[in-house]
């Protein structure tokens, strides 16, 4: 392989690197949540000298003891002003094992939305509760967005211990509550909370839901275990993160490749090239493979894929590739290129759970865009059957509109074909975004599919043959 | 920041991806979405190290094809001259288009005015803005990452900026799964940062993986500089140093590259890539922190700076 910018010779073998974890907080104003990230950052020494001596500085003007931690996150002037966070924010830490992008999540009026952008790129998230007042509605919120999102892993992070005397049955009692609602999301396979409690850590890493009981404010559990919880055996808030498993198996699910883009240089040297590149959706792609194009239908074999410039094998998700066809077919932004043998069916009538971004409403009989892969099409609102509420997951029928952080059931119908997977399926084809035409506002979070499961679908569902696929 | 790690938590799946193979593809990623979805999209060019990586990662993005956007440099008029000349080399090498849009040229023509301080980081805001009106550019990469400055960690990767340039950290769009809205008025324009989710230390790892060519001044090198503020700057015609500022001779290196007027050296020995991947990772000191003056002039001077226009 050669560098292009220099022409040199690069690397024929890449050493083992450490991995990347993506992932969310989330929870009320005042359970501390600005503290644990300030905690974590501070103590996986992630904070340098003069970002700590700004914040010392911030602090002593506004006249507090000691660094506030909060004001290491809280970036804005309003939210410095307002002692608020106003808005997601990404932050970027590592440790020997892993380096971590941690989406920082507000937990006040705004909080569905905020919690939705911040869970839609999100492995795991973190849910704070203050041990005080043990899981309230806001909680529950929280788990149900994790959940709806299908964020593969949830800690629940017991605040305050400190203020309840580290008492163990304090964190038993809400960690079981967490338990109970989780396993009412009716989600299979996904309802198991490990309280990594005196029976040791054993297979918490698996588990959908870990609790740990912490203090963000004292430092327990968040990087070194508490001196004060002898009663807890399981992992430290970090240590979870550091190992908890993130790398789905790619060989499992089908394989999906949106083309974004087709790379036709017509040069001297390349007189022929016609690669289709884009980011690989789910799956693995293989040379030799027989994919069709979607919504064409169009057959072909994949007959070359080059990674950036080499040629390889094979390609999974996320790498982004380009690949080559043995025919030369018409092919263009837009399309999805999938298994022969394994195709979604194409549609032009969506179901879909939707969460509604924007401060002006979602209505019965809007025309919108709706954007899915790299495919934009034309939609209009043709119903919204419900909208829940997550507190209690009670269905409101026909409500007619969605407003600002509502989630809902909307109806859509597409002006061209689209080849959507449900969301249980895959978070990547079974996602889209209704923007508004006149002004390209993002209106609507759109999950294909019904939100909770209601039924049992299988754990091991998979884009292409889900019975629960939108209607 | 921690070390980093030359073993992973995932290494026994063979479908693991090392972290910088996921930040190379999701950054390939949003070059093509732009090539994809815009009309008239350039990168901002600077010869700094991000922006360095920027073009690099765009090149792998089309490659066989060229790269199918435009340069665009704001040029302070205070510019190190070896970032220059990196700068036309490589526009020259791969055959692309370069736009220069000149601060100094600004202050000939009366439009801008000299800061007291000297400083002319700030001012690149107007030209900048001017060559995006005038040469209708609809996406605007910029090298930006968010680990950088607290204003930062609040940027989207489509960053939509309303016709004046302004960014409103209050009405910015949920960016939401991989799904990037591009969708802009005429007028407004939307900057994209393919970098936002890379650290310093991510960027220099991912030069010493592709053996990526820097202008030398990132390495140590003997310099004549100058106390100021505790930085140290280089002289020059820029208007340093001033009376009671004593020129010496030290064994320096950047960490980042800007206008000379606001950009100061770090002691160092570090003259090869891993010597300054060794010397970040022990460093106590945010890159911005230790050199560059302008982020110290206010607790929110990046925030109000961007509000305005800035990249």
């Amino acid at each position: 392989m050669t560098s292009i910018i220099t022409g040199q010779p690069g690397p024929t073998e890449r050493a083992p690197a450490a991995s990347l974890l993506r992932f969310a907080t989330a929870g009320s104003v005042d359970d501390g949540k600005s503290t644990l990230v300030g905690r974590l950052l501070h103590d996986s020494k992630s904070v340098l000298a003069d970002q700590l001596e700004a914040v010392e500085h911030a602090s002593r003007h506004r006249g507090t003891e000691g660094p506030d931690l909060a004001l290491l996150t809280d970036g804005l002037r309003a939210e410095r002003e307002q002692g608020i966070t106003i808005d997601v924010a990404y932050r970027y830490f590592a440790t020997p094992r892993r380096r971590f992008i941690l989406a920082d999540t507000p937990g006040h009026v705004q909080y569905t939305r905020n919690m939705v952008t911040g869970a839609s790129t999100a492995e795991l998230a973190v849910v704070l509760v203050d041990a005080r007042n043990g899981v309230v509605e806001q909680t529950r919120r929280h788990a149900a967005v994790a959940a709806l999102l299908r964020v593969p892993h949830i800690v629940l992070a017991v605040n305050k211990m400190d203020l309840v005397d580290y008492a163990e049955p304090v964190f038993a009692a809400i960690a079981e509550e967490f338990s109970a609602y989780v396993a009412s999301l009716g989600i299979p396979g996904w309802s198991t909370v490990s309280t990594s409690g005196a029976a040791g850590a054993a297979g918490s890493a698996d588990a959908w839901c870990t609790a740990i009981p912490i203090s963000a404010l004292a430092g327990d559990n968040v990087v070194a275990p508490s001196a004060n919880m002898d009663w807890y055996g399981g992992p430290t808030v970090l240590e979870h993160l550091e190992t908890v498993p993130v790398v789905a198996d790619p060989a499992r699910d089908v394989a999906r490749f949106p083309v974004q883009y087709v790379i036709r240089p017509q040069s001297a040297e390349h007189p022929d090239y016609r690669g289709y590149a884009g980011q690989v959706a789910s799956g693995v792609l293989r040379v030799g493979q027989p994919v069709v194009v979607l919504p064409s239908g169009r057959e072909s074999v994949i007959e070359g894929i080059d990674a950036l410039g080499d040629p390889v094998d094979a390609a999974w998700a996320p790498q982004s590739v380009t690949l080559r066809l043995a025919d030369d077919l018409d092919v263009s932004r837009g399309d999805l290129i999938a298994p022969a043998d394994a195709a979604p069916a194409s549609t032009q009538d969506v179901a879909a759970t939707v969460c509604h971004v924007a401060d002006r409403p979602l209505r019965v009989g809007d025309r919108v865009l709706l954007k899915h892969t790299t495919r934009t099409v034309k939609a209009i609102v043709k119903d919204i059957p419900s909208r829940l509420t997550l507190d209690d997951l009670s269905q409101h029928p026909a409500p007619g509109e969605l407003a600002a952080n509502d989630i809902g059931q909307v109806v859509l119908r597409t002006a061209q074909p689209l080849a959507l997977d449900t969301y249980a399926a895959s978070r990547r084809t079974g996602s889209f975004l209704l923007i508004d035409p006149a002004d390209g506002t993002t209106l609507t979070a759109g999950m294909a599919g019904e939100a909770f499961a209601a039924g049992p679908a299988e754990s091991g569902a998979r884009p292409g043959g889900d019975p629960e696929r939108g209607v | 920041m921690t070390p980093p790690a030359s073993v992973g938590a995932d290494t026994d799946n063979p479908y693991a991806l090392a972290h910088l193979d996921a930040l190379e593809s999701e950054a390939v990623h949003i070059f093509r979405e732009v090539a994809g979805e815009f009309e008239r999209p350039v990168i901002l060019f600077s010869g700094g190290k991000d922006s360095i990586v920027m073009l690099h990662l765009a090149l792998k993005a089309f490659t066989p094809a060229p790269v199918p956007f435009a340069l665009l440099h704001v040029d302070t008029g205070h510019n190190f001259p070896e970032v220059i000349d990196y700068r036309d080399r490589v526009a020259e090498r791969h055959g692309l288009r370069l736009h220069v849009a000149s601060v100094q040229e600004f202050i000939d023509r009366g439009e801008l005015r000299e800061r007291p301080d000297g400083t002319r980081n700030p001012l690149q805001t107007v030209p900048l803005l001017d060559a995006i009106e005038k040469n209708r550019f609809d996406a605007v990469f910029g090298g930006g990452r968010r680990d950088e400055e607290k204003a930062r960690a609040k940027e989207r990767v489509f960053s939509l900026r309303d016709e004046f340039g302004g960014w409103d950290p209050r009405r910015q769009r949920p960016e939401l799964w991989q799904l990037y809205n591009g969708r802009h008025s005429p007028g407004e324009h939307v900057r994209v940062f393919p970098l936002s989710n890379w650290t310093e230390l991510d960027v220099w790892q991912y030069i010493e993986r592709e053996k990526i060519d820097l202008p030398a001044i990132y390495y140590a090198h003997e310099r004549e500089v100058f106390s100021r503020s505790g930085m140290w700057l280089a002289p020059g015609e820029w208007g340093g140093p001033r009376e009671g500022e004593r020129v010496e001779r030290r064994l320096v290196r950047y960490r980042t590259v800007g206008d000379m007027s606001c950009t100061g050296a770090v002691d160092s020995q570090a003259a090869t890539i891993s010597q300054v991947i060794e010397e970040i990772a022990a460093s106590r000191l945010t890159e911005r922190g230790a050199t560059r003056a302008d982020d110290k002039l206010s607790e929110a001077a990046m925030e109000d700076r961007k509000r305005e226009g800035y990249f």
